[in-house]
């Protein structure tokens, strides 16, 4: 392959390279590499495709007929999306718990993954989103919601604060794993100054996209379930039992597809991540329901509802018992390290705590927000099949989005994916 | 994967003379974008609704006078196209020194319900919800305490041992819902009404989660109201037509109020139970009893500031 006249690449400041290796030569190329792979690959592919088109076909339903299509009402407003909104949210914040131990502690071996976690939380930030655009009921006016285009209420509303940070922190790390997977591609070491400030920038912005979100919730005085100061701390909290599951599946995925190889402290190091952040987040909902309970007051009646349904309702007790179970035993088999040791076991406790907390911070968090209304009405909520379908496409657009980022990091590693230009010194 | 094997051939456009794989990946796409495109196509029915126009409308406090008229008529002829019939949107002003205030007396209101009706007609309800701004409360004696009232009762009124309360939007001085609001789609005007714009509102539902008085209601789809039943005389900011996925709420009957009339709900009330009226005025009927009744709001609390009062006589 010749060599074309040198010229500065956007991301090589004092290099230059042939204009051959641009970056989006690398992306194209990397495309190839996405679309590429053995029967297993493809139907994986298949598979998310197809119940993305499920889902988007229901949303399109449901923008055209109405969100009457949804078992949401103005008793219990928000649902399924907005529960899984928050779930996503504190899936990307988890990623942060790869980036700290990497770079504040220096692990090096840490180091070697974090890719992983900042890719866990591009997917997780893109299903967050996508659970909010199919809750509007005018995804055509989203255009309102550009500042400087729309009409943006910064910084009163908190939803704004939630757009800005949510945005900022997929611009992180997309820029970082971008950054990282090219250098590396074009068998480069990574310049400090291009990712480093950009790293440490997103361990803080990791910390802001789970308290605002939390901020979305307990700001609001007229909804007690919610108004509470601790929801933002127990959010990070179960954010950083939920984010590191997450990751250790996919490790875990990843070792059982490719040759890639590392040490076991990496996992190790998760593991007691989760084991502390497990028991600070139980101890922190212990906290709650006592002060709920306890003094008795009717700021416990959506939490009576929750735990043991009230006036005969009790629609979301087999939820909330189910989470509190799987938080309980997932929590247990990761404080039994001899048992952790069979991939069996670690993958069931991974699987148990990403459920529970998903049902712990969605419908067991979102919807008894609503139950009593404010005017102490109780109108019960189930999602509708539209949402069931519209919240698996969302899933699995974003396992898709996951599958080809995953892919391409470790093709790169692998140096399967790597640039043709000869090396310039 | 393993290392050993050749590099990936590039996708779609493959150079290597050996393309079946390019050329399967090639058809891949192209049913893959067939299949796209077929799941989303009832976004294209939908999209015929909704016109370049409206869909490039401005934000109603952005809009020009000359704006604003064009607005109108569009929206009279949408609604004559929908419907088939001609109705009048207006755009009244706040009028100066004018502060609107409800007060309410749940020594008389008998639970009839009557207020309800005269909304659900008054402001173009969906007619098969049965929506009105209003909920009424049949509440135990003995207490203000929600947790045993009771909204959707059905039976002859007033039962013994009971009163009723009704609750509308309270048009808090301190408003959550404009607070939590994103774009700005709802404010509060100068006389105090808290307001949406329908053609701006993205339907997020957050103010609804906001407000502590179940005041805001979603168009969870396109209101059906038989032609001969639409209210013709109609505010942009209050009872015309809603739109398909956008919030609404209580004016006041803006339309009504700020043209010296008095709001359908207070009309209908048979019991004389309600008081309406500018707070400002001295000499008011509403100003005379918030000085001398004893008055409450609802969740004083929370520090919302409520322009809606209630009072007992004895």
């Amino acid at each position: 392959m010749s060599v074309s006249p040198h010229i500065t690449s956007p991301y090589g400041a004092h290099r230059t390279v042939g204009a051959v290796e641009s970056y989006p030569r690398f992306l194209w190329r990397s495309l190839g590499v996405a679309t590429d792979g053995n029967w297993l690959f493809y139907g994986w592919m298949t598979l998310l495709t197809a119940i993305a088109l499920v889902g988007a076909n229901a949303w399109a339903v449901q923008v055209r007929d109405g969100m009457i299509v949804t078992n949401m009402s103005d008793h219990v407003s928000w649902g399924l999306y907005i529960a899984n909104f928050t779930f996503g949210v504190g899936l990307a914040a988890g990623g942060v718990m790869m980036v700290i131990p990497a770079y504040l502690y220096d692990d090096e071996e840490m180091h070697e993954l974090v890719i992983i976690g900042e890719a866990v939380a591009v997917a997780a930030i893109l299903m967050s989103t996508l659970s909010v655009v199919v809750d509007l009921g005018r995804p055509d006016r989203f255009w309102h919601l550009i500042p400087g285009i729309g009409k943006f209420n910064w910084p009163m509303s908190m939803l704004t604060w939630d757009i800005l940070v949510l945005n900022g922190y997929l611009a992180i790390n997309l820029h970082i794993v971008g950054y990282l997977l090219y250098m590396r591609y074009l068998g480069r070491k990574p310049n400090p100054r291009w990712y480093v400030p950009f790293v440490f920038l997103s361990i803080i912005w990791a910390i802001s996209i789970h308290t605002v979100t939390a901020f979305l919730y307990c700001g609001l005085g007229g909804r007690p379930f919610w108004n509470t100061a601790l929801l933002a701390p127990r959010f990070l909290a179960s954010a950083f039992v939920s984010g590191p599951a997450f990751i250790l599946l996919v490790l875990r995925a990843l070792r059982s597809t490719t040759n890639w190889e590392w040490s076991p402290r990496p996992a190790q190091t998760l593991i007691q991540i989760i084991r502390v952040a497990m028991a600070a987040n139980l101890l922190m909902l212990f906290s709650e329901l006592f002060t709920l309970f306890y003094t008795g007051s009717g700021h416990a009646a959506a939490a009576r509802y929750l735990f043991f349904g009230s006036h005969g309702a009790t629609g979301l007790v087999p939820w909330i018992w189910t989470a509190v179970t799987l938080n309980l035993v997932g929590t247990a088999l990761f404080c039994m390290p001899h048992a952790l040791e069979r991939g069996s076991v670690r993958i069931a406790a991974c699987i148990m705590c990403i459920i529970g907390i998903w049902i712990e911070k969605g419908m067991g968090l979102v919807v008894p927000g609503f139950i009593p209304s404010t005017l102490h009405e109780i109108v019960e909520y189930s999602p509708s099949p539209t949402e069931w379908k519209v919240t698996a496409g969302i899933w699995a657009f974003s396992m898709l989005v996951l599958t080809v980022l995953i892919k391409l990091i470790a093709a790169v590693h692998s140096r399967r994916l790597h640039s043709t230009a000869p090396h310039l010194p | 994967m393993s290392s050993g094997q050749p590099l990936p051939s590039l996708p779609i456009l493959d150079q290597e003379p050996t393309g079946r794989r390019g050329f399967l990946k090639a058809c891949g796409a192209t049913l893959g974008l067939a299949a796209w495109a077929t799941a989303l196509k009832p976004l294209t029915e939908w999209a015929q609704d909704v016109s370049v126009e409206e869909f490039l409308q401005k934000h109603y406090r952005e809009l020009k006078p000359d704006e604003k008229q064009a607005v109108f008529r569009r929206l009279e002829a949408d609604c004559k196209q929908d419907h088939g019939v001609d109705v009048t949107i207006s755009d009244p002003q706040a009028i100066p020194g004018v502060q609107f205030a409800y007060a309410l007396n749940l020594s008389i209101c008998i639970g009839c319900r009557k207020c309800a009706e005269a909304c659900h007609i008054e402001n173009n309800h969906d007619r098969a919800t049965n929506n009105s701004y209003i909920r009424v409360f049949e509440m135990v004696m003995g207490g203000i305490d929600f947790e045993k009232g009771d909204a959707t009762y059905d039976h002859p009124v007033p039962q013994p041992g009971k009163f009723y309360m009704p609750v509308q939007c309270q048009q808090c001085e301190n408003p959550p819902c404009v607070t939590a609001c994103p774009i700005e789609a709802t404010w509060q005007e100068k006389d105090g009404i808290v307001v949406v714009d329908y053609n701006w509102c993205i339907g997020c539902r957050y103010c609804e989660a906001a407000c502590p008085y179940h005041a805001r209601r979603f168009n969870w789809e396109a209101p059906q109201i038989p032609a001969e039943e639409i209210n013709p005389d109609q505010g942009y900011l209050s009872n015309r037509i809603r739109p398909q996925g956008v919030m609404e709420k209580c004016t006041f009957c803006l339309h009504r109020t700020r043209e010296g009339k008095m709001p359908a709900c207070l009309e209908a009330c048979p019991t004389g139970a309600r008081v309406f009226g500018n707070i400002l005025d001295p000499h008011s009927e509403i100003r005379w009893v918030v000085e001398n009744k004893r008055t409450f709001v609802l969740k004083e609390e929370l520090g919302t500031k409520p322009r809606f009062y209630y009072f007992f006589d004895e």
